[in-house]
């Protein structure tokens, strides 16, 4: 800098001019910036940040380690490849997670997550859901028997309560509150002995899911309830560990009695272990795959909605192609593309020479027929939708025409519609306007008298509109494609009434898993997908045309 | 003296519910949302619950949405973004149990929250089977049936009679319009390939019986229009797009008795269904006392008769059927266009619940699969 | 023979205009003869016709062309009713009206009315043939909507044309529909509800856009292509995901200004409704003003600065009126965008908002009735007396600036 000083040219205010131009160009930006900031605003909050929350869905897979949090950590030793089912210790909490989990009524969210992946998981999920409580019951009932005791609410609640458990109760109320996804906080009127909780450790668990449940979520009192099915199921793992009866022998607290008479009758407790208890229920609970597909969805972000949406699947051997016939959206994507294609071509050939007749009569004439290409656009989508219903159908009013004029024969009328040929009517009928007003625009820049001016040098008509006159509209055509197609892409009610099945597009697909199967996270990976094939497209408009460039009427 | 009994009652009833209101204005919402599925359905509503009780309860203001196609996706929705904005929902009973499955309706206590019949007998038994999971408040049976263009039938063929006519295109050639979702199309499927009809969920319940019920709907996928709105069916017939099509025996109704169309319908394999209410999980103090006064009124004995004055459903409850009576604007017995009618009712299709909870998310996968092929 | 039509009005009867019509009369001859199951006689009958009637119009020269045009329509109307009855009679009514105008059109030399007089035959016939092609487009435009004006009459609730309507009997038509549009609050709440939302979210997004386009405009903006993308982005993403997206993020805010800042339920239900269509209709505001602004001259708003004019009043002053038809048809888009949505307000919407689109669109899906249609008519009548009332006024304004001393 300061080599150049001497030859500073000063400004009228006496600030070198260099400084005095940067300041107002600065001043300019920040004029600039501040008339846009107010809009940028605006759409970032009331628009991109939806948007980004949407697709973010497409990743998200919370729902499975939030439900079964000790199945998740136990399942990461299992290995897959054996063709073993897990271990006892996986079935054991298992049916912890997935009692409190049907408590909440979240077991059969799960269980559609998961189906999404594996069909049939969801009735598994839902059966067995209903049934958990039958498996508790062959420990409860044995129980009961052995001591009368173990039927009373209260006597359950002396025997658990005590003292130093708080922070046991806190992780508990923790994975309760992630599960529902609602704060559990509020008084429990419990604190589980931390004596007992060392002693009795799925007891424990149990019994405080039990009673921070009853006390939050139902607004009941601990002590006056019966316990859940899952703590006497519990207790009946407890009673499997050496080490817990070692203990028992030597404790003296609330309820010593009845657990010592526990284990001095063991033998009247089931022999067998919770997986086969799970087994006798539904057989699919000990095969490999279904455990394959939890464990390979344990992880909290997950790449099997894009997988899924480009027919592919994730397997314990890796990414796989899906067989052959659930292949479905790689052809829909491209079905789409290549009928937004059509339609697009179809809105340049009926439009250009529309909007060449606008751009050339006198302004007159041009503004009536200009009613009649805004007309169709300001009539309902959904009316013009229902229009081209009555026209297009079998019995419909083209079909009608024909074989009264006799072209077409009674028996075999035409098929317009439920199929991509009416699809492909409809939408440029819908979308032409969109082609023709910017077109319009474009050309009216265009001078007359550059066509006649190449003509009288000796150009024929062809090659004076070729050369001369085709060129300068290509903004339009650019514009009205560009606009055309991204609309069309992102269709979806009209190909739903009028396309059939082979006439619909991704979008369609898109809205039904949102609104009837439910599987948002698919919904939203086509949808990213979709996103990008449409900013990319635009990145090229933007590229080749400038997207300065696009006019819409005016 | 039957009809001094109901009299007596419902003037009861309406004098509890008045008082009842009068008392407990301070812990009432004044205005509710009720969901329901629009049309001549939704006006049956309106005219036999809805004006009666605004017309008890001054202030209050009833809005109606006509969204209960979506009602599962909406309500999850709502679930999740802690903002339930509906009162009352009209749901058929299969979303009722899924909606109820997942925690988004709240479950009732029928002979706490709904009115005793007449005669004394509990709500419970009133209902009786029907209350079919705990969340969910019949008010209506229904049959899911087929209709047919009498005038298209083909010359020299009998009128169909029998359910597998749908899939019997060399004799009734012409399209058909079935709905785009399993329920119903598979158990048809499974009917007209042999199997025997208490066989029917066993064997959908497998892959192979999966397979095999859509390879029989694979026989007719080309003549086949899918339809997803209540009012296509009757539409399309309307409009001989279609010579057959499954709908709902009331909008058939509608279309043969009301508009005079030339269609017949049949009463084979029609399969029985419900619908009624739900009340989602979750709602204010306020608006759930509100919804409860409305629902007691909405369901009970003389209500729900009354509603078969519109639409030619059957009442939930077991003491309105005597008091079903005739057609509002033609004067018709409805008694004979109910699907609960013995002539009607001969050979049913009894809907299995449980199965499709448990089963719909699977076979619904699959069905969607084999249509996008 | 071009040398010939340059100098003489009429073309020559015996080697152009009978030929010609009767190629035309032909095309008629056959698609009558088609219904008959006889094309071949058709073809030739019509031929014969065609070029007699050119014949016949040509010796005629006194009668004044409409009279003409009309006097034949009748006579091919009456002679179709012997035939085919009533529909025979409109058909013929409408064959008789093309023959006419074809013949009189061709024979008087009218179809050169708008071509240079230096054009070749060929040249001529191209013209010709690219108008026929224009107006097929303009047919196909507005086609669709004649059924919805025709059905909405309908005395049935059914989207199918009776017997009875297609025979214009009186009783195949009513105006129950239009009194169900007009008298029930099932349909004028939601109308109340669309002239509240969508004229609000309008000038929203008019307001914010046309101040971004002016910004976007300046010579130095920082970043301009990606805010420009991101100011676009509401036009690109598919509707059925911004709806989703939208939802997810407005039930909380909703909850938010319900709870904290205690405003009435209905009150945020309009304002999630009027913020999405408002952000919908950004881009369109944004690409038409800064289309016109392209265009503007910046020493415009210099010359006002200098004259002492503030930034304010230079921008309503000067700016203003001149980029105000791209402000305008800008604003027209994010009206209609508002005015003609459905997806998004069925998810962000609650009952209490439903909209007109949304009244139509769970109208179409629960109860396919022709009460959609009267709705529509109307909106149509509506928007043509608008483009209409919008064209005089342009005229009115161009003849008073035509009429001014300079």
């Amino acid at each position: 800098m300061s080599d150049t000083t001497d030859g500073l040219v000063l400004a009228a205010d006496g600030r070198p001019l260099k400084q005095s131009l940067r300041r107002a160009l600065l001043r300019q930006k920040i004029r600039a910036l501040m008339l846009i900031a107010p809009l940028l605003l605006f759409v970032v909050v009331t628009f991109i940040v939806p948007i980004l929350s949407m697709l973010f869905r497409s990743v998200e897979n919370d729902i499975v380690p939030v439900t079964l949090p000790g199945v998740v950590t136990e399942l990461a030793e299992w290995d897959s490849s054996t063709g073993e089912p897990p271990s006892e210790e996986v079935f054991r909490n298992l049916y912890i997670d997935l009692f409190k989990a049907s408590e909440a009524k979240q077991h059969t969210r799960l269980g559609t997550r998961l189906n999404y992946e594996q069909t049939g998981l969801s009735s598994l999920f839902r059966t067995t859901g209903r049934s958990l409580d039958d498996i508790g019951e062959e420990w409860q009932d044995p129980l009961e028997d052995i001591d009368a005791n173990f039927k009373d609410g209260a006597f359950w609640f002396e025997m658990m309560s005590g003292s130093d458990g708080d922070t046991f109760l806190e992780q508990r109320r923790d994975l309760l509150a992630e599960m529902i996804g609602e704060s559990m906080a509020g008084d429990v009127g419990f604190v589980p002995s931390e004596q007992v909780a060392k002693m009795l450790p799925w007891t424990s668990r149990a019994y405080a899911d039990f009673a921070i449940w009853t006390a939050i979520a139902d607004n009941d009192v601990v002590a006056e309830e019966d316990p859940w099915e899952a703590v006497y199921g519990a207790l009946g793992m407890d009673l499997t560990s050496p080490d817990t009866i070692s203990a028992i022998g030597s404790y003296s607290g609330p309820g010593a009695e009845a657990l010592q008479a526990a284990v001095a009758n063991l033998d009247h407790l089931p022999q067998d272990g919770f997986r086969e208890a799970f087994a006798a229920e539904n057989g699919d609970w000990v095969s490999p795959d279904v455990w394959a597909t939890i464990k390979l969805y344990s992880p909290s972000v997950t790449p099997g909605y894009f997988l899924n949406a480009i027919d592919m699947e994730l397997t314990p051997d890796g990414i796989e192609q899906k067989p052959e016939n659930e292949q479905i959206y790689t052809q829909l994507f491209i079905r789409t593309l290549i009928m937004a294609l059509i339609i697009t071509a179809s809105c340049i050939v009926l439009g250009y020479p529309v909007a060449w007749l606008l751009a050339n009569l006198p302004m007159r004439t041009s503004s009536i027929l200009m009613i009649l290409v805004l007309l169709p656009f300001w009539t309902s989508l959904l009316v013009r939708t229902s229009a081209w219903k009555v026209l297009l159908q079998q019995q419909g009013v083209i079909n009608e025409i024909l074989v009264w004029l006799g072209f077409v024969n009674d028996a075999d009328r035409l098929i317009l519609m439920n199929n991509a040929t009416g699809t492909v009517i409809a939408m440029t009928h819908i979308l032409l306007p969109f082609m023709v007003l910017p077109l319009y625009s474009v050309m009216k820049t265009v001078p007359p008298s550059y066509l006649r001016a190449a003509k009288s040098l000796g150009a024929t008509n062809w090659t004076a509109f070729w050369r001369v006159y085709f060129p300068q509209s290509v903004p339009g055509i650019g514009a009205g494609s560009i606009l055309v197609f991204i609309l069309a892409i992102g269709y979806y009610i009209t190909p739903e009434i009028v396309g059939g099945t082979s006439g619909v597009f991704i979008s369609n697909r898109i809205a039904y898993h949102i609104s009837s199967s439910l599987n948002w996270g698919l919904a939203a990976a086509l949808g990213t997908i979709l996103l990008i094939v449409v900013l990319g497209l635009y990145w090229c408009y933007d590229r080749i045309v400038g997207i300065d460039n696009v006019k819409l009427g005016g | 003296m039957k009809f001094i009994k109901t009299l007596s009652a419902t003037t009861m009833l309406a004098l509890v519910a008045t008082s009842g209101a009068a008392l407990a204005d301070d812990h009432m919402a004044s205005d509710m949302t009720l969901v329901s599925w629009g049309g001549a359905y939704q006006a049956s509503q309106i005219a036999a619950y809805a004006e009666p009780y605004t017309a008890m309860n001054e202030g209050v203001t009833i809005t109606w949405d006509e969204s209960s196609a979506e009602a599962v996706a909406k309500l999850r929705a709502m679930n999740e973004a802690k903002n339930v904005t509906w009162d009352l929902v009209d749901v058929v009973a299969a979303d009722a149990l899924r909606l109820c499955d997942e925690g988004l309706a709240m479950e009732i206590d029928p002979n706490e929250d709904l009115a005793a019949a007449p005669d004394g007998t509990s709500a419970e038994d009133d209902f009786g089977d029907l209350l079919v999971s705990e969340c969910f408040i019949p008010q209506i049976v229904y049959s899911t049936t087929v209709g047919y263009r009498s005038d298209m039938v083909p010359a020299g063929a009998a009128a169909p009679t029998d359910i597998c006519a749908l899939f019997d295109t060399k004799t009734y050639p012409g399209m058909r319009s079935l709905e785009k979702r399993p329920i119903n199309n598979m158990e048809w499927a499974l009917l007209c390939d042999g199997v025997a009809k208490e066989d029917v969920y066993d064997v959908l319940g497998t892959p192979e019986g999966q397979e095999q019920a859509l390879a029989k709907l694979g026989t007719i996928k080309d003549s086949v229009i899918w339809w997803s709105a209540g009012a296509d069916t009757p539409q399309l017939l309307a409009d001989g797009e279609v010579f057959m099509g499954s709908t709902y025996n009331g909008r058939l109704f509608s279309a043969i008795v009301e508009q005079g169309q030339p269609i017949s319908m049949l009463w084979d394999a029609q399969v029985f269904d419900l619908d009624g209410w739900i009340i989602p999980a979750g709602l204010p103090e306020d608006r759930l006392a509100r919804v409860k006064d409305f629902v007691k009124f909405a369901t009970d004995t003389q209500r729900l008769a009354d509603q078969s004055k519109y639409i030619s459903y059957g009442p939930a409850r077991a003491s309105s059927a005597p008091l079903v009576g005739k057609h509002a604007s033609l004067g018709i017995d409805m008694a004979p266009h109910m699907p609960t009618d013995p002539e009607n009712s001969k050979n049913t299709f009894l809907y299995n619940y449980e199965f499709w909870a448990d089963y719909r998310d699977d076979i619904d996968a699959k069905f969607q699969a084999w249509l996008a092929q | 023979m071009s040398s010939v039509i340059v100098n003489v009005k009429r073309p020559d009867l015996l080697t152009f205009t009978m030929p010609f019509v009767a190629v035309f009369g032909a095309m008629f001859g056959f698609i009558t003869g088609n219904i008959f199951g006889a094309p071949s006689i058709g073809l030739i009958g019509g031929a014969i016709v065609g070029a007699v009637l050119a014949g016949i119009l040509a010796r005629m020269t006194k009668i004044n062309r409409r009279v003409k045009i009309w006097g034949i329509a009748i006579i091919f109307g009456l002679a179709g009713a012997v035939f085919g009855g009533l529909g025979g009679f409109f058909g013929g009514l409408l064959v008789g009206v093309s023959m006419g105008w074809f013949a009189t059109w061709v024979g008087t030399g009218k179809y050169r009315a708008g071509v240079p007089t230096y054009y070749t035959p060929g040249q001529v016939l191209w013209h010709n043939t690219f108008l026929f092609i224009c107006a097929f487009v303009f047919f196909f435009l507005i086609a669709p909507l004649i059924p919805v004006v025709w059905l909405s009459f309908n005395a049935e609730n059914f989207f199918t044309f009776t017997p009875e309507m297609l025979s214009f009997k009186a009783e195949g038509y009513s105006l129950k529909h239009y009194r169900d549009f007009l008298g029930t609050d099932e349909w004028m709440v939601p109308l109340k509800n669309s002239l509240i939302i969508a004229p609000i979210a309008t000038i929203i997004s008019v307001s914010l856009g046309t101040l971004a386009a002016i910004g976007l405009s300046q010579s130095h903006v920082p970043g301009r292509q990606t805010m420009m993308a991101i100011l676009i982005s509401p036009m690109i993403v598919p509707l059925i995901i911004s709806a989703t997206g939208m939802f997810f993020f407005y039930a909380p805010l909703g909850n938010w200004l319900e709870v904290t800042l205690g405003l009435n339920q209905s009150f945020v239900g309009y304002v999630k409704v009027i913020l999405a269509h408002a952000v919908l209709g950004i881009p369109f505001v944004i690409i038409t003003v800064t289309a016109t602004l392209v265009g503007f001259d910046k020493s415009l708003t210099r010359a006002a600065a200098n004259m002492g004019a503030n930034p304010v009043t230079t921008f309503f002053r000067v700016q203003m009126p001149l980029i105000l038809p791209g402000v305008i048809s800008g604003g027209l888009f994010a009206f209609i965008t508002s005015f003609d949505e459905v997806v998004v307000v069925l998810f962000v919407g609650s009952a209490r908002q439903q909209t007109l689109p949304w009244q139509m669109y769970t109208g179409l899906r629960e109860q396919i009735s022709p009460t959609i249609l009267a709705a529509a008519t109307i909106l149509v009548a509506v928007s043509i007396l608008l483009l209409l009332t919008v064209e005089l006024l342009r005229r009115r304004s161009e003849r008073l600036r035509g009429m001014s001393p300079t």
